[in-house]
């Protein structure tokens, strides 16, 4: 308990205080007069009303599409099933520089869409809520289809032998065990959608403003930071909020469920019905989550095979894009990627850990508030940062070590969200069953809760590596050295005129896919029943 | 539970050990908690600057053959990002010199204090009109860069018209619906281009010719990246998207960098630029308030006005030099433009009017 405490007083909750009272402190007096200030400006509520409204439309059109999609791999075993499950969840890893330039190949001008119907849907809305749901496909898909493997069908057929229709069955034994899931899995998409940033400012066009993006234009742009104190407050209450309503709802349902070995539970899909259900999944993935990817390739290879490849492994004599070859950056990532997963493992193990011994009040209020970082923008961390971590021997403004920590606050949760539930639904009478047969508490542990665990520990710290790979927002932010990491060097090439790198950013950007990809599935090789959240 | 106890100082133990493994893999320097070390006998000197910040190695090793010190370049987001990070860290800065305030942020780098006055030998080689702070020098001019609209070549060839040369003829109807533009909110060629007008038509003028080029089909997106690789016909990814807007709000500096990045590259620029539709951008880097290495950063002050480093600023940076001996790379002269007579607007103006000109730029344009 004391190592997550720490961490987050430490590198969260005291540089975003000190923010935020830098803005509504004036001369050591506190300023809530602000709030009716800024709030009133229509301009704010303008956009209070969109980031609401969006998110809300966000969640569901992604819960619509995707879970079908989690039944789908959760119950059925087809070819390609691991793959394609890998596949599903790199687009959450993403850095939305590279998502915001696919979907507009798709959806602008010239696009497929363009092409084939004439219609164009950038600086819409309805681009910003299909990138959303490309982005968050994973999450329903891993947290609820997670769970839905393991849980074991014996229980509805024992249902149905008792009399029970299909239906009922499904909504008195299935329901119940899968709502905390489906709760966990509509709050995340809801809190990535709420918090969104980059795919607004790309594919909405100057017309479209969340909150998060009038954050960070108030701070680092304008540096008015009293406004974005009192927006940064405004969102974090919303985000406690929809925490808060979520760790209800999971109280009320989580319980020990009967988990069993996923491996037993999928079988190839018999009859019609089942075959046209995997079919409809498969399109809906083909067309949102494929195509997107594959506009990407298309336009890495543009005509000129791998010259654009080429291009990434040389550091460019007359260019001073980058100092070193742009393919180093994958290193850099790498490693960034590697120590903010080990941070966050660290973290969020002993966060989860403490969470399942203890039920308290005070623990609960712990748990929502390792999810608040994500609810917190990458510009208000960060610069609060720079005032707060400024003296020996915590003077780590400098340091490269900011970033793996900067990644690691939005990986915690992940990590907690992912190990929680698992842990929770061990039988507390194994362990005891187990004592009872003369085990010591290590041995108990060993053999009863470690193999149970270990699978979400492995897809938790392969989310929180994802989430660092992809992480766009601190690394920009936070003043480091010049080792750029796969999305800065990406953004640096867009960055500039020309073909060749224009071409690299694209090639770069099918390589940072690559690399998410062959992650993702060496995770999805070590064992390929998973569990917990996502 | 002892057992737990046992296994967090496993893997703590296990997490420092990787960050050592890893911090010995990172190419840059001996990176310590605090950028240089203490006293004034430091060997590095820090240079706080934006992302967009880039100098060839072999430069930055001869700064330290001549003077002894290395440098370690931080960067920090985009120019106003980088500069409004400064502000905050004021008098405990994370580097000796900060480079990247341009003519738009000036007064608000200059009125926070965030400099110590320090004249940069060689200073009598760089024209006086770009030396804005000259009576005090708190800030040293390094490089100029303009902002101008670029047109696509083969359009204007294909449709036998001839391309827009000023601001007033981008309002004309025969550029109806042509011309592409960035958020003057969010993004620095946007707001530029939104100076350019101001400085133009004056603040009384100003609206109503954005109102002509609104009614004449102006489009706006938000940033830079869109607006030439997505929107733009000329650029290359443009061409990829199949792209209609044969006019943007680009550099002056962008048509030789199409031809460089090219392959094979043209024999022409497939761009031009319209030389009176230009606004001056000057960069400054200072000495910061507060420097731990303050002998090094005058050092690299003069280094950066020096004659090395002005040469190798164009293809890095894609800027000009202030320098009058520094030579521009043939790259330039052949497929760059001179603006005609930038539009310039003075920086105390900007800083005293820039909310209110965006504001009202934004209620007019973008909603």
């Amino acid at each position: 308990m004391a190592v997550p405490v720490a961490f987050f007083a430490v590198f969260f909750a005291y540089p975003v205080a000190a923010i935020v009272g830098r803005g509504l402190k004036a001369d050591g007096v506190w300023q809530f007069g602000r709030f009716g200030e800024v709030l009133a400006r229509p301009e704010i509520r303008d956009v209070l009303w969109f980031t609401l409204w969006q998110a809300l439309a966000s969640t569901a059109l992604t819960l619509l599409i995707a879970l079908p999609g989690a039944y789908v791999f959760a119950r059925f075993e087809f070819p390609g099933k691991q793959v394609l499950r890998a596949v599903v969840t790199v687009p959450f890893v993403l850095p939305t520089v590279v998502v915001g330039t696919a979907f507009l190949a798709l959806l602008g001008r010239g696009g497929l869409l363009d092409e084939l119907w004439g219609v164009r849907l950038d600086t819409t809305v309805w681009a910003i809520l299909l990138a959303h749901v490309f982005f968050n496909y994973a999450v329903v898909v891993r947290t609820v289809g997670g769970l839905w493997a393991q849980l074991d069908p014996r229980q509805e057929e024992a249902a149905r032998v008792l009399g029970a229709s299909r239906f009922t069955a499904w909504r008195r034994v299935t329901l119940p065990a899968l709502a905390p899931a489906v709760a966990a899995a509509a709050l995340m998409v809801f809190l990535f959608t709420f918090t969104s940033f980059g795919v607004v400012q790309i594919l909405g066009g100057p017309g479209f403003s969340t909150l998060e993006v009038e954050i960070y234009r108030q701070t680092a742009q304008l540096l008015a930071l009293p406004t974005a104190a009192v927006l940064t407050l405004v969102q974090f209450a919303a985000v406690g909020a929809i925490l808060a309503v979520h760790a209800w709802t999971v109280r009320r349902r989580e319980r020990a469920l009967k988990l069993v070995d996923p491996a037993q539970t999928a079988r190839r899909p018999h009859g019609a019905g089942q075959w046209t259900l995997l079919a409809g999944v498969l399109l809906s993935v083909l067309l949102l989550v494929l195509l997107p990817l594959a506009v990407l390739v298309e336009r890495s290879l543009g005509g000129s095979g791998f010259a654009y490849y080429r291009a990434l492994t040389s550091a460019d004599a007359n260019s001073g894009t980058f100092l070193v070859a742009p393919v180093e950056a994958i290193g850099n990532s790498l490693r960034y990627a590697l120590v903010a997963t080990l941070f966050a493992l660290v973290v969020g193990g002993f966060a989860a850990a403490a969470l399942t011994r203890r039920a308290g009040r005070l623990v609960r209020g712990f748990d929502a508030l390792l999810m608040l970082p994500l609810g917190v923008s990458a510009v208000t961390v960060g610069f609060g940062f720079l005032i707060t971590l400024d003296k020996p021997p915590l003077d780590l403004r400098t340091s490269w070590i900011l970033v793996p920590l900067a990644q690691a606050l939005v990986g915690v949760p992940f990590v907690v969200r992912t190990m929680l539930p698992v842990l929770r639904a061990v039988d507390a009478r194994l362990r005891e069953a187990a004592a009872v047969l003369g085990a010591s508490p290590l041995r108990a542990w060993r053999e009863v809760d470690f193999p149970l665990v270990r699978r979400a520990l492995l897809v938790a710290a392969g989310f929180a590596f994802a989430v660092s790979l992809g992480e766009f927002g601190a690394t920009v932010f936070i003043a480091r050295p010049d080792n750029p990491t796969l999305p800065v060097a990406v953004a640096r090439l867009l960055g500039r005129s020309g073909d060749l790198n224009y071409g690299q950013a694209m090639a770069l950007s099918t390589v940072l896919m690559l690399v998410c990809a062959v992650s993702l599935l060496l995770l999805e090789r070590i064992r390929t029943d998973r569990s917990g959240e996502f | 539970m002892s057992t737990t106890q046992k296994a967090a100082v496993a893997a703590v133990a296990a997490a420092l050990g990787v960050t050592a493994l890893a911090g010995c893999g990172s190419s840059d320097d001996s990176a310590s908690g605090s950028g240089s070390t203490k006293g004034s006998g430091s060997k590095t000197v820090t240079l706080v600057s934006h992302d967009s910040f880039n100098a060839s190695k072999d430069v930055l090793k001869e700064f330290t053959r001549e003077t002894g010190y290395t440098v370690k370049v931080l960067k920090s987001g985009d120019a106003g990002a980088a500069l409004n990070q400064e502000i905050l860290t004021k008098g405990s800065p994370r580097g000796d010199v900060f480079f990247g305030v341009d003519n738009t942020l000036l007064s608000r780098a200059l009125d926070n204090g965030l400099f110590t006055p320090y004249e940069a030998k060689g200073l009598d080689r760089v024209p006086a009109d770009v030396q804005l702070d000259a009576d005090k020098h708190r800030v040293t001019p390094v490089d100029t860069g303009d902002i101008c609209v670029n047109y696509d070549k083969k359009y204007f060839a294909d449709k036998k018209l001839a391309p827009p040369k000023t601001f007033a003829d981008l309002a004309k109807p025969a550029y109806k619906d042509l011309l592409v533009t960035e958020n003057a909110a969010t993004s620095s060629p946007g707001l530029g281009f939104l100076l350019g007008t101001v400085g133009t038509f004056g603040e009384d003028g100003y609206q109503d010719y954005w109102k002509k080029l609104k009614d004449n089909g102006v489009k706006v997106v938000d940033g830079w990246e869109q607006a030439y690789n997505e929107e733009f016909s000329g650029s290359a990814g443009g061409k990829k998207a199949k792209a209609d807007r044969p006019l943007v709000v680009s550099y002056a500096s962008s048509p030789p960098v199409e031809v460089l990045y090219a392959d094979p590259q043209p024999k022409t620029a497939p761009t031009g630029v319209a030389t009176g539709t230009c606004f001056r951008q000057i960069e400054f880097a200072g000495l910061l308030d507060g420097a731990k290495n303050e002998a090094g950063g005058k050092a690299l002050l003069d280094f950066l006005i020096g004659k090395k480093f002005q040469e190798d600023m164009p293809l890095t940076m894609f800027v000009s030099p202030v320098a009058k001996d520094a030579k521009v790379p043939g790259l330039f002269t052949e497929f760059g433009a001179t603006a005609d007579k930038p539009a310039t607007v003075a920086p105390d103006a900007i800083a005293k009017n820039r909310e209110q000109w965006v504001q009202s730029w934004s209620s007019l344009v973008v909603k």
